[in-house]
């Protein structure tokens, strides 16, 4: 694992690793992390603030009718409000340790993404297939 | 890294290596091993999201999402959190500025919202348990106080740490190894707010609309 790149006498650039990320944005803090500015935070508070508001206001109004719309719709704010919050609060861009970070957070996710349908499509199917209730009334 | 191993060179035997290691500053590693932990937290989260969606449909004859989450409440309790994100995010802009009385009080400021949104979740907890909607009822609610209350656990001890930090900060000052706690602690927090946005989608919104 070789040094971050706030370090300036570490001959390793952050281009060297397939990531076309631009130095100029690197503060020269202390610990080398990219810390947000004060309009980051800002726009990131505004953005989750309509994220969440929209969906909490189609389920309690109940404005579309077709709960299945409904449920596609929210499950799509919540995916964008999240982006929002990894790039505005916890600033993992490309850039952030030489793109180890958002290594690890893609690795997660795709994790995340096979335990995730794996388990619901396996237990769906065990649900459906094997419901014995309906014989076992039939017996005496 | 340290290594290089040239071991199917022409020569064969040939083996080269850097006696030194490039110099690391202290603790420059730190944050991306704690968005390491992050992520690995991410993942128990994750089964436990798997879980409530595998069972959060058997209610065993017993109350429904529909009977017992009060919307209005959590949209409150979502708000005291992203609110609590925003202040920290304010306190760590002080950090950089390097004043250490603001940033004692936006850490406060981000405390209160914590213990607010803690204690929301509890009255909500405890409103649930005297109607009978106990842990033992159903497989949904099992699995519901699992998933919700592993997340409020975590905002405790991401209290407890925060509270932790401010003595720090009082004693010490803002030297290098207490901003690079600060920077931890507010992944963790942020973190924390991007799970919240899956409890309330998955959990809450999309319960009631079930």
């Amino acid at each position: 694992m070789s040094a971050k790149p706030a370090s300036p006498a570490t001959p390793h650039g952050t281009g060297g690793h397939g990531h076309h990320a631009s130095s100029g944005h690197e503060h020269p803090a202390s610990s080398g992390h990219k810390h947000g500015t004060l309009r980051d935070y800002l726009i990131g508070f505004g953005l989750s603030v309509v994220l969440t508001a929209i969906p909490f206001w189609l389920v309690m109004s109940g404005v579309l009718a077709n709960n299945q719309l409904t449920a596609f719709v929210i499950m799509a704010f919540a995916m964008v409000q999240i982006v929002v919050h990894v790039v505005y609060f916890l600033h993992m861009t490309s850039a952030s340790d030489e793109g180890w970070g958002l290594m690890a957070l893609i690795f997660t996710l795709v994790i995340i993404v096979i335990a995730l349908a794996g388990s619901l499509w396996v237990m769906h199917h065990l649900n459906t297939n094997t419901m014995p209730f309906h014989e076992m009334q039939q017996v005496p | 890294m340290t290594t290089i191993d040239a071991g199917h060179a022409p020569h064969g035997s040939d083996v080269f290596y850097l006696t030194q290691d490039h110099p690391h500053p202290e603790g420059s590693s730190t944050l991306l091993g704690f968005w390491l932990y992050l992520m690995s937290d991410c993942l128990i989260f994750a089964v436990l999201f798997a879980i409530y969606g595998v069972l959060g449909a058997s209610y065993a004859a017993g109350p429904a999402p529909k009977d017992l989450f009060d919307l209005p409440l959590v949209a409150l309790n979502t708000a005291m959190l992203l609110i609590s994100s925003l202040t920290f995010g304010f306190a760590m802009l002080e950090m950089m500025k390097e004043n250490v009385q603001r940033t004692l009080l936006w850490l406060g400021v981000t405390a209160l919202f914590g213990l607010a949104f803690l204690a929301i979740e509890l009255y909500e907890f405890a409103h649930l348990i005297h109607l009978g909607a106990t842990p033992q009822r159903s497989a949904f609610l099992s699995s519901f106080f699992t998933l919700v209350g592993t997340h409020g656990l975590h905002v405790t001890f991401g209290i407890v740490w925060l509270v932790t930090l401010m003595v720090q900060l009082r004693r010490h000052g803002l030297i290098e190894a207490n901003k690079r706690r600060l920077t931890c602690l507010s992944m963790f927090w942020h973190f924390l707010d991007v799970i919240w946005i899956g409890v309330f989608t998955f959990v809450y919104l999309l319960g009631v609309l079930r």
